[in-house]
């Protein structure tokens, strides 16, 4: 009968030939394989000790940075907030006090800053967003993982720069 | 026999026995390696330099785990089944020619535990009890599963005993000697069998495969259709002794292979080093120290071999495994036997 479409093949179940029903060549072949990969170069990457290559704009941990005199660059506008599609940052604003100049560079300081990485998506709009050049995605540092979820809520104690001791070298 | 004979044959044993549990710890290790390299891994690397102490943290780690025995078991029989697993793999390595003769003193000492004209048979005798392990052990977990995995491996030993058997015969009718020492000291120099036997070969490593419950034979153990097998209801030391057993087998399977097939400890030239050294004492030694390095690098390479296997081929399935064994080993060994009773002849008739 001829067929509808002349697309449809032929499929001929041919014989096995000797070599293939004796079954050692191919298990030659395959004894031939394993040994190619027992000398070739492993994939893996012994992480603590090593880590794998990131590129230069990978968006890894936040920081907060400081300006060149070590005060906060952070003003709590919370434009970043707004920016994150993942609702991962929180924030509260307060006063600078006199005296506290050296700590923050505007009037207007962040008293906490959260940044919940569970949430978070490291799509780094909040560094696009940011007015004052205040946050960064580092690209050398990853969120480690941790046993409780209240330890993935980093606070400014672990965001923000920490402070360059080069003055008091 | 003197006392100082017997002490020497008393150290020789413990050093023997200890060496085959050294090698038997290390095998696991080689076994994961040598599956990490396989696959482009690294393997165990943790535990001390390149992982080097990881079979002794999983042997802490058996040993401290819960001795756990079913409440519907059979207590007694549950506790034998891996002993008599243990205790047949660590026996069988007794009558296998590590070396030749060492001269100290005066003194010949045989690097053999024991010499007995009988040596395949007993290995043989031996390693068929084996099953008995598997068999006690799978009934008395009173577990459809284990009795399932321990069915298949008895009858998978008994079906691979009668071709590695016939195999051997041709073997044995070249050398007219059921010694393992005088098999082993009659393929002197590069005279190996393996030259003679090639077809008998490939027929008995097929069936050592079988016989050690090794991939592509691990039907026993088959984890995805059985659970673990015969060792499904086992855990802590009582799996570790069953899975250690496991590896002495193939330990001593290796052994006779080497012994039978691949020349034991003879290596090509030995004659000529041992006429190039003057003192026939010192000749003797250093001819019979080699041949020791050189049976255990033999036993390494059919050990690596094993594994290699094993990361290699899939597993057979039941009906494949029993059509190989007994549609296609059976008559060829017996194919061997008749080939090689022509050639002996032929020999005879030519020469």
């Amino acid at each position: 009968m001829e067929s509808l479409s002349n697309r449809s093949k032929k499929v001929q179940k041919r014989e096995m030939t000797f070599a293939e029903r004796a079954y050692l060549p191919a298990i030659a072949q395959g004894l031939g394989i394993t040994l190619k990969h027992f000398f070739k170069k492993k994939a893996t990457i012994n992480y603590p000790e090593q880590t794998r290559e990131r590129s230069d704009v990978w968006r890894g941990l936040h920081v907060l940075k400081r300006d060149e005199k070590g005060a906060e660059r952070c003003t709590a506008c919370g434009l970043c907030a707004v920016a994150c599609p993942a609702e991962a940052i929180t924030m509260t604003a307060g006063e600078r006090k006199a005296g506290e100049e050296h700590l923050y560079r505007e009037e207007k300081y962040a008293v906490t800053y959260e940044i919940n990485m569970l949430r978070c998506i490291f799509c780094g709009m909040c560094e696009e967003a940011c007015p004052k050049a205040a946050i960064f995605l580092q690209d050398d540092k990853l969120a480690p993982a941790r046993y409780e979820r209240d330890e993935f809520i980093y606070g400014k104690d672990r965001l923000v720069e920490p402070l360059k001791t080069t003055e008091t070298k | 026999m003197e006392s100082v004979d017997l002490i020497y044959k008393a150290i020789y044993i413990l050093v023997i026995f200890g060496i085959t549990l050294l090698i038997a710890t290390y095998s696991t290790y080689f076994e994961r390696k040598i599956a990490a390299f396989i696959q482009d891994r690294v393997g165990p690397n943790r535990a001390g330099p390149a992982g080097l102490l990881q079979p002794l943290a999983d042997a802490g780690k058996l040993f401290f785990k819960e001795d756990f025995i079913p409440t519907k078991a059979n207590k007694a029989l549950f506790i034998i089944g891996p002993g008599i697993a243990m205790l047949v793999a660590t026996m069988s390595s007794a009558v296998i020619p590590f070396g030749d003769m060492l001269i100290v003193g005066g003194r010949e000492i045989w690097l053999q535990a024991i010499e007995v004209n009988i040596g395949v048979l007993y290995v043989f005798g031996v390693v068929s009890l084996g099953v008995y392990g598997l068999m006690i052990g799978g009934w008395a977990s009173n577990n459809k599963f284990s009795l399932l995995g321990a069915i298949r491996a008895a009858s998978q030993n008994i079906s691979y005993e009668l071709a590695m058997g016939l195999s051997l015969i041709a073997v044995l009718m070249m050398t007219g000697s059921l010694s393992l020492r005088e098999i082993a000291e009659q393929q002197q120099g590069f005279n190996w069998n393996i030259w003679y036997q090639p077809l008998g070969f490939l027929i008995f490593l097929v069936c050592a495969f079988a016989e050690c419950n090794r991939t592509p034979f691990d039907l026993p153990e088959s984890e995805a259709e059985l659970i673990g097998g015969y060792h499904t209801e086992y855990g802590s030391m009582k799996l570790g002794m069953y899975l250690f057993a496991e590896y002495i087998n193939i330990f001593v399977a290796s052994a006779v292979m080497s012994t039978l097939y691949f020349g034991a400890y003879n290596f090509p030239f030995m004659e000529n080093l041992r006429a190039a050294i003057s003192d026939p004492v010192l000749a003797n030694n250093v001819v019979t120290i080699l041949g020791v390095i050189v049976m255990f690098a033999k036993i390494f390479a059919f050990i690596f071999f094993f594994m290699w296997v094993r990361w290699t081929l899939p597993r057979f399935r039941y009906d494949q495994l029993m059509k190989l064994g007994w549609q296609i080993l059976i008559p060829l060994a017996i194919l061997n036997v008749v080939l090689t009773g022509g050639a002996i002849l032929l020999k005879d008739y030519l020469f």
